[in-house]
């Protein structure tokens, strides 16, 4: 096949595409895009660039319309897209944060190596299994009333370490320390917290998944160092969950309402998931006050899996929380839209940030990361899919200028959920990742199909183009050898 | 006869082609299409019913806003559903009855969650009998 891609991008160099204002009209600023030369081919397949540009028609967009190299179809935006707008005359657009609303990712570090857990995996996988409810329609072990789903939309992750699940010493290694500012209880309806309460604490289904993994490479040894992580075989944690039913209802509704304020505003665009509201309207403030209940819904979630995941080590290896070192390395939010300062063509300006998709990477000194982190950078976590491994790297300067202090999120899907079930069955990619030194425990077979390597983009050719764009610069690679699945 | 409904493959997600011989039944399809995503329909009963009503400002959020409602049921009742009469239609205002069953694990396997209905190339056709296409994020 003829690279169709080719007439069209402009190469900057070998891992940025542009694509130009005058590639449809309407688009207010160009697109860019970060891949290497052979991940074109299936990004203009899959239609994604159109998606990028239709991101560029936004009001008030600045700089590039960005896209990650795990980019990938989504729904208005592409997955893998990014998009900063002037806080002045600019919108917020629920599709460039997605329906799990502050999905994302926690990475927990132990003492403990491979040879001191490899005989207990099954055991420890079993026991996680039971520990943490997942599924379709999975709920949780706690039973929120209405007015403590209020509370946990307001504090967040600190609601959860006051009820008993983790310490304050997680919360300072989160992002936003695990409590966004401006949640507004009542921006959210009825419907969303009803399908909330119940699901408070649960993993889900889909991609989300609970790995335990081992490091395989280091590849910065004071950075690592920084984060607790000294030594290949050390074992880790990853948790992979979001805002649930509860995130999915709040995007629903306003998608719902932004629709009809797109009318209001007289706002024109190429694709109707791309509602929005100018960020200083109403519509736009009520949307970001009921996302970022979400997105404290979503840390408290991660918080919660965190502390019954030390539980169930506890309990499986005979250890205490001090001898397990099982502490948090750092937690990222990968959907959400934040206010942030950022420098566009040498002026500072304050911007609301959407990341689809696509993991905030702020560099060393920033004033918005934790002080441990604060000489190396705020630490990236990208978690590949459940055969192959996964990421901890680096936020940088060339980010904060280059991407609004973003980069990559995940691996990026290059198969259909069907087409993945269709060429391979469950019980097959059970006994080829046991073959790998993988135990996996799902409470669906066909889930596991459809998320098996063969459906990603092998997650190491992404964070490769992140750090030869310096986006963001490796520190560790880990491989998984226990996972749990939705 | 065409069938009623087709899957519909996308990179990251899923969606429906569903057919009918009028709107109301394109509709009713499009539901029934989108359930038979999440469980096996031949293990629902049809032992309870739910009543939606909804206003909405044109046809496609119509579509859009009734399955919604169809998944807050299931994540929020636990309820699966197979049959749909759908009996109001107009381009703002819908009626419909859903039967089904409370999702009971020793029974029902859950196959797929689905997070949201969207507008993403949502297509509502009227020649030739009736077409509807609906894209959910999973």
């Amino acid at each position: 096949m003829t690279a169709q891609w080719r007439g069209i991008l402009k190469k900057i160099d070998n891992y940025r595409w542009e694509i130009p204002t005058g590639y449809k009209a309407g688009m207010s600023v160009p697109g860019l895009i970060f891949a290497s030369e052979d991940m074109l081919g299936k990004i203009w397949e899959d239609q994604a660039f159109e998606q990028v540009a239709n991101v560029a028609f936004l009001p008030g967009i600045v700089g590039y319309s960005l896209a990650m190299p795990d980019i990938h179809y989504g729904y208005g935006f592409a997955i893998g897209g990014v998009a900063g707008t002037r806080l002045e005359n600019g919108v917020v657009s629920p599709g460039g944060v997605g329906f799990d609303i502050n999905c994302g990712v926690r990475l927990l570090r132990t003492n403990l190596t491979e040879e001191e857990v490899r005989p207990k995996i099954k055991q420890l996988v079993a026991e996680l299994y039971s520990a943490i409810p997942s599924g379709v329609g999975s709920t949780g072990k706690l039973r929120v009333t209405e007015k403590e789903l209020d509370e946990v939309m307001v504090k967040g992750s600190r609601w959860a370490v006051e009820k008993g699940f983790g310490d304050a010493e997680d919360i300072i290694v989160t992002e936003e320390s695990g409590c966004m500012k401006g949640a507004d209880p009542d921006k959210v309806s009825k419907k969303a917290k009803q399908r909330g309460i119940p699901q408070l604490g649960t993993l889900g289904s889909g991609n989300h998944f609970l790995e335990i993994a081992v490091v395989k490479e280091i590849y910065n040894r004071d950075a690592a160092r920084v984060m607790g992580i000294n030594e290949v075989g050390q074992v880790l944690v990853w948790v992979h969950t979001g805002s649930r039913g509860f995130g999915h209802q709040v995007c629903t509704d306003y998608l719902a309402l932004l629709g009809q304020a797109v009318k209001k505003y007289g706002i024109s665009l190429p694709d109707r998931q791309l509602a929005c509201a100018p960020v200083q309207s109403t519509e736009g403030k009520d949307y970001l006050a009921a996302m970022a209940g979400a997105a404290n819904y979503a840390w408290t979630n991660r918080q919660c899996i965190t502390h019954w995941t030390r539980e169930a080590f506890m309990k499986v290896l005979g250890k205490s929380r001090k001898e397990l070192g099982l502490e948090q390395i750092y937690d990222v939010a990968h959907n959400i839209a934040k206010i942030e300062q950022h420098t566009v063509n040498g002026k500072k300006s304050t911007l609301c940030i959407h990341r689809k998709g696509a993991t905030r990477a702020f560099p060393a000194n920033h004033p918005d990361i934790p002080p441990i982190y604060r000489d190396i950078g705020q630490p990236v976590l990208i978690p590949g899919d459940m055969g192959r491994c996964s990421y901890v790297a680096l936020g940088t300067e060339t980010a904060m200028k280059e991407t609004f202090g973003s980069t990559c999120h995940g691996a990026g899907r290059v198969q259909s959920r069907s087409a993945a079930k269709r060429s391979l069955r469950g019980a097959d990619v059970v006994q080829a990742l046991a073959d790998r030194g993988i135990t996996v425990k799902a409470s669906s077979m066909g889930s596991l199909a459809e998320e098996a390597s063969e459906a990603y983009k092998d997650v190491s050719s992404v964070v490769d183009v992140t750090h030869k764009a310096g986006i963001s610069l490796k520190v560790i690679k880990s491989v998984p050898i226990g996972v749990i699945k939705g | 006869m065409k069938r009623e409904f087709e899957i519909l493959n996308h990179t990251a997600d899923v969606g429906i082609i569903a057919h009918g011989s009028n709107l109301n039944e394109a509709f009713a399809n499009a539901a029934k299409g989108m359930f038979s995503l999440i469980t096996e329909l031949d293990d629902v009963e049809e032992s309870e019913y739910r009543d939606t009503e909804l206003t909405a400002p044109d046809q496609e959020s119509l579509l859009v806003e009734w399955l919604n409602e169809l998944i807050y049921l299931f994540d929020v009742e636990n309820m699966l559903f197979k049959r749909f009469d759908i009996t109001q239609l107009s381009n703002t205002h819908l009626k419909a009855r859903s039967y089904g069953h409370k999702v009971d694990s020793s029974k029902h396997k859950l196959k797929m969650g689905i997070k949201a209905v969207t507008y993403h190339m949502l297509k509502i056709e009227k020649s030739d009998g009736c077409r509807v296409q609906v894209l959910f994020d999973i």
